[in-house]
């Protein structure tokens, strides 16, 4: 059990470490530009002679870098309004409706809207993530508390008058844990493919950003002439990790939900 | 019924509403100058006089409430505004695409949904066995594949090495439209859905796995068991439509899902959709074209919705009794 979820995350975590060890500025090498994935640069080298082995790594570290911040403010936003909510039942009211409205869009529309008024950059796709992914685990949380609310404990709690804000520290919030912790988990490789997808399209990072999206959309122009493997392989590593993630992420909400885990006993 | 539906109509135009609020607000707070974005590179021929003219001629010196009032009522009227990229009003761009991406996006909807039940299916009926394993990973494989890599892989396989498919477009080139058959239109969809439809397999598939294997879990499937039924036969007579509505409804909630799906798969593929129209809206500031498509997507997704609210109600006798009570 527990090495499922240990080794997925330290190979994700070693790919990212790594990535720091590159040097910034990937050197210009025209002679060698163009050429096949061979045994010097693996992955081959773009139509600048850079090796596409080093741009891949680091705008795999530029991906778990934004996503791992915009997983984290889009739970904290997720959060404070689902603590917002219990309130009072107009709070709740709101929030049920901001989530209503955030969801009634297609979420790649909301975020070209986003990145649209902020003008796209590092800033545009942060808040544009930020504010695409809270609804769903906006949801997740609010139900949680307003079956928390209903506990005895809580409403003793209540009765001897602690204030709210003291509720929400030592009874909501180490019960939203595990859930804070899985929808963080969730959010992260999402957030990562949007990224992508939105680079991709010319919203998101600006051309010069070492990013996934750009290195797929610049090779998009040189597909027809047979370099396959500027697609390819980015494309491939970035599946890659997010497989590795994603294995972490069923195991470690496997070990959350220990209640449920005999499942795997009785029917494995 | 009449109520409920009155009830969400209004429900949908107070939700349009908002979003045209929203997005009015969101867009005029933007750095784009939808002058610049008009005039394009003859911006420096242009005195500061003239340019008051035109923010005069177009209410841009208004106050924002009754720019936004001005816009709201001519898109009552039925008036969306002139692209400002196209040069020709918002609804012939619109109802120039809006046939593509239908086109599209039924195919793929069509295909996952199929393939999706089909899987889910059997991986739910083979819980625990290496079949469920491949299909179960193939699943998880796919919700973490970028789309439009997959898109590249493809258009890579079949245009550029196969030549099987066309590289792009929605038609041949060189053709005018009278002449373009609905084969031609179609041909040139496929890939594009296909693309789509793979990606989309996945949320279907482990959907159906999970309802069906909630299902295999009842009395009355023990009791079908011990009368001896089993395989194909079980799940045919008792599996298969207890557990059909929850995966078709959340293949009908999907269509949000399916629209950034399109959007993604159009750009890839030049396919020219909503998708690609939105994408070249933004990026150009053609601000007319861009708040009516956003608009449109929000009808699309709202609709998808209300088709699976529905769907409960008219094939669950159960739902429909307690609906009528309360």
């Amino acid at each position: 059990m527990k090495k499922n979820m240990i080794i997925p995350l330290f190979l994700f975590i070693a790919v990212y470490i790594l990535s720091f060890l590159i040097k910034d500025t990937i050197s210009v090498d025209l002679a060698n530009k163009n050429q096949a994935p061979s045994l010097s640069h693996l992955y081959g080298t773009d139509w600048l002679g850079r090796d596409m082995l080093l741009r891949t790594l680091k705008g795999i570290q530029l991906s778990i870098t934004l996503g791992m911040v915009t997983a984290l403010l889009s739970t904290s936003l997720g959060l404070l309004l689902s603590i917002l909510a219990t309130v009072n039942s107009y709070m709740d009211k709101m929030v049920s409706w901001l989530i209503d409205l955030f969801l009634s869009l297609p979420h790649l529309v909301t975020f070209i809207l986003i990145s649209f008024v902020l003008g796209g950059g590092f800033k545009g796709v942060v808040i544009g993530l930020m504010l695409t992914h809270w609804p769903a685990i906006t949801r997740v949380l609010r139900a949680e508390l307003l079956q928390l609310q209903t506990m005895p404990y809580v409403q003793i709690s209540k009765q001897l008058g602690k204030g709210f804000w003291w509720r929400a520290r030592y009874h909501f919030l180490p019960h939203l844990f595990p859930q804070l912790m899985v929808g963080f988990t969730l959010i992260f490789p999402h957030a990562i493919l949007h990224e992508a997808s939105i680079t991709f399209l010319g919203f998101g990072l600006s051309a010069e950003q070492p990013a996934i999206g750009i290195i797929l959309s610049e090779s998009m122009q040189y597909l027809s002439s047979g370099m396959w493997w500027l697609a390819f392989f980015p494309g491939l590593t970035l599946l890659m990790m997010m497989l590795l993630f994603q294995r972490f992420t069923n195991a470690f909400k496997h070990h959350l939900e220990r209640d449920r885990s005999y499942e795997h006993y009785t029917n494995g | 019924m009449a109520v409920a539906i009155i009830k969400k109509l209004l429900r949908l135009v107070i939700l349009l509403f908002a979003v045209s609020l929203l997005t009015f607000l969101l867009v005029s707070m933007s750095p784009v100058d939808p002058i610049r974005a008009y005039i394009g590179t003859d911006m420096l021929l242009v005195s500061p006089e003239q340019r008051e003219q035109i923010e005069a001629y177009w209410g841009l010196d208004q106050p924002l409430f009754t720019q936004y009032v001005q816009w709201i009522s001519s898109i009552l009227s039925g008036d969306f505004g002139t692209s400002l990229i196209h040069r020709v009003p918002v609804t012939e761009v619109i109802a120039d695409r809006f046939f593509s991406s239908i086109l599209l996006i039924a195919l793929a909807w069509l295909m996952s949904g199929m393939l999706g039940v089909m899987l889910g299916s059997v991986a739910a009926m083979k819980k625990g066995s290496w079949i469920d394993r491949v299909i179960r990973g193939y699943c998880y494989l796919l919700l973490s594949t970028p789309g439009f890599w997959l898109g590249l892989l493809l258009l890579m396989v079949f245009s550029v090495w196969l030549g099987i498919f066309p590289t792009g477009l929605s038609a041949p080139i060189g053709m005018t439209t009278g002449d373009i058959t609905l084969f031609d239109r179609l041909y040139h969809a496929i890939l594009p859905a296909l693309t789509l439809s793979i990606i989309g397999v996945a949320n279907v598939c482990l959907h159906t796995r999970e309802k069906l294997i909630d299902v295999l879990k009842t009395p009355y499937i023990l009791q079908a068991r011990a009368n001896g039924y089993e395989g194909i036969y079980l799940f045919r007579r008792h599996g298969l439509r207890n557990m059909m509505l929850p995966a078709i409804s959340v293949h009908f909630a999907s269509f949000g899902e399916l629209f950034g799906g399109a959007i993604i798969a159009e750009q890839v593929f030049s396919y020219p959709g909503l998708g690609q129209a939105v994408v070249d809206a933004g990026l150009q500031g053609d601000i007319p074209l861009f708040l009516a498509i956003v608009l449109i997507s929000a009808v699309f997704v709202f609709v998808g919705n209300w088709i699976a609210d529905i769907l409960y109600l008219v094939l669950d006798p159960r739902l429909r009794k307690r609906g009528n009570k309360s």
